[in-house]
């Protein structure tokens, strides 16, 4: 099946590069969660925060 | 009057037991025949470990018989969410391919704290497919059914956990809570549930899902067994890295103080939204009970929410992976596709995300400078149909499984204390979450226990 759009390319090469098998009847499910998921990722995104913000966990030696 | 085994709650069960009211081995035997009878009705227990259960009730009498102390929970019947390890059982987490492992030589810690208080334990409940679920649906299990009304979903992903306890199965059940996991079916079910601040309880020897936001707690019919319960959990753990060392902090003392003085706020903004009116009602009676008539907003809930999706698939995937590449056909497909999707989400995004956690965590704590207790919705609705795809929120039609959770995502994303408490509408119960600053349990404890205490909470009867 060709690929019909860049989500749907790069779930291919990411499967591909990842080495992780999907079935042709399993993408359309699997973009549907990807597309929530990367559209979550921009409203995170689009938060400012300072170069020196630090993430939650915080490693200590 | 004799005591009813079926509705007596942990504390009662354990004075009778202690009183020589009743023995440990005829409550065992009791709940034993109750599961016989009703879980193939709510499928709720996926193994049932009776022999050692009456086992560990001999031991407890016969110490009652050599006036040896018996514990806080004496005879207790309890049941854990198959995630937990417990010896000789393959700790399958709801899944085909973890029940191929070999049986686990140890029980989680949380169970050998709640035995040494004198809990039996009766077996493993149905779950969520590795808890990646709001459901309690299962594809190889079965679903765990809603004793309120079994043609609906008793949320998840530890149904099983609430089914039990909602049904008079068991008075005591362990669930986790990664997203809302005990709270979602609390709701659903119409329990009490704790989930504990994280890094309050050991999550050793229990199979995870993500470490960022993975909790364990128990489900309950009552306030006052939340606290006893979760006082006989606590306590540092070395085997599970999360696990603060601090004291344990027991909470069974203060619920007597009730709500007295304490400044308690109902969440606007994010949490006022897409309530059904179920919803609505629960919150009002809640809030007008307490006098609760200040708002306080969450900043940027909603990006919380997306942060704590994010991380979630990402984590969630990165602990699949292996399984995703060699079991794919083996998990339950709609587990699958989400973790496939969770692998395929960029390492900037989880940073971000995590980035932003701590700037909203700095800012909600801040509000417990000023309260010190918010109260927020639970669910947004009574239990969908078991099967139910999509339901209505907002006015926008949106799948179940990933949505029940709205409400519960903000919070557990920085490991706040909550205690969900049930309000008990007809025909369904719907839950409401009451929220207090980090290691405050005490407090969130102390509002459920008063809001029972003035018949607002309960655990309502189902008609099984």
């Amino acid at each position: 099946m060709a690929p019909t759009d860049p989500l749907d390319d790069f779930i291919v090469a990411a499967a591909e590069a990842l080495a992780l098998p999907i079935e042709p009847a399993w993408q359309p499910a699997v973009r549907a969660h990807l597309e929530v998921t990367l559209r979550f990722a921009r409203l995170v995104e689009e938060f400012d925060l300072p170069d020196d913000a630090e993430p939650a966990p915080a490693f200590r030696a | 009057m004799p005591i009813d085994l079926a509705e007596a709650t942990a504390a009662e069960i354990a004075q009778a037991v202690r009183s020589g009211e009743t023995t440990a081995l005829a409550v065992t035997e009791a709940a034993l025949a109750r599961i016989a009878r009703l879980d193939p009705l709510l499928g709720a227990f996926t193994d049932v470990t009776a022999e050692r259960a009456r086992a560990q009730a001999r031991a407890i009498d016969a110490a009652r018989a050599a006036g040896k102390p018996r514990g806080a929970l004496a005879g207790v019947p309890f049941a854990v969410k198959n995630l937990f390890d417990v010896k000789g059982l393959a700790t399958r987490a709801g899944s085909k391919i973890n029940r191929e492992r070999a049986p686990a030589e140890r029980d989680s810690p949380l169970i050998e704290r709640l035995e040494a208080a004198g809990a039996v334990l009766l077996g493993a409940l149905n779950m969520g497919e590795y808890a990646y679920d709001f459901t309690g649906e299962n594809v190889h299990d079965g679903a765990s059914r809603n004793p309120h009304d079994t043609s609906r979903m008793t949320g998840g992903s530890s149904g099983g956990s609430a089914g039990a306890v909602a049904g008079r199965l068991v008075p005591l059940a362990l669930g986790s809570d990664t997203n809302g996991s005990i709270r979602v079916p609390s709701s659903l079910c119409g329990l009490f549930g704790l989930k504990p601040t994280y890094g309050r309880l050991s999550r050793a020897r229990s199979f995870p899902f993500v470490a960022s936001f993975d909790h364990l707690g128990p489900f309950c019919r009552s306030a006052r067994d939340l606290a006893l319960s979760y006082d006989a959990m606590q306590g540092p753990d070395p085997d599970d890295a999360a696990c603060v060392n601090r004291p344990a902090e027991p909470t069974l003392g203060a619920l007597e103080r009730g709500a007295d003085g304490l400044r308690i706020a109902v969440a606007g903004g994010y949490f006022a939204t897409g309530l059904t009116a179920e919803a609505q009602t629960a919150m009002s009676r809640v809030a007008q009970a307490l006098g609760a008539r200040r708002t306080v907003e969450l900043p940027e809930a909603q990006r919380a929410r997306a942060a704590a999706y994010v991380i979630t698939a990402a984590e969630g995937a990165s602990l699949h992976l292996d399984r995703l590449r060699q079991r794919a056909k083996d998990f339950d497909p709609a587990v699958r596709d989400r973790l496939i999707a969770g692998a395929m989400v960029p390492a900037t995004a989880v940073n971000r995300a995590q980035k932003f956690r701590r700037w909203y965590r700095e800012r909600v704590l801040a509000l417990f400078d000023e309260v010190d207790a918010i109260l927020a919705p639970a669910t947004s609705c009574t239990a969908p149909l078991v099967g139910q795809q999509t339901f209505r929120l907002d006015g926008v039609e949106m799948p179940v499984r990933p949505n029940l959770g709205i409400y519960t995502q903000p919070i557990s994303f920085i490991g706040l204390p909550v205690v969900a408490v049930p309000i008990p509408l007809a025909p369904l119960p719907i839950g409401v979450q009451v929220i207090a600053a980090p290691w405050r349990e005490d407090v969130a404890l102390r509002i459920a226990y008063a809001l029972e205490r003035a018949g607002v909470a309960a655990a309502p009867k189902p008609s099984l």
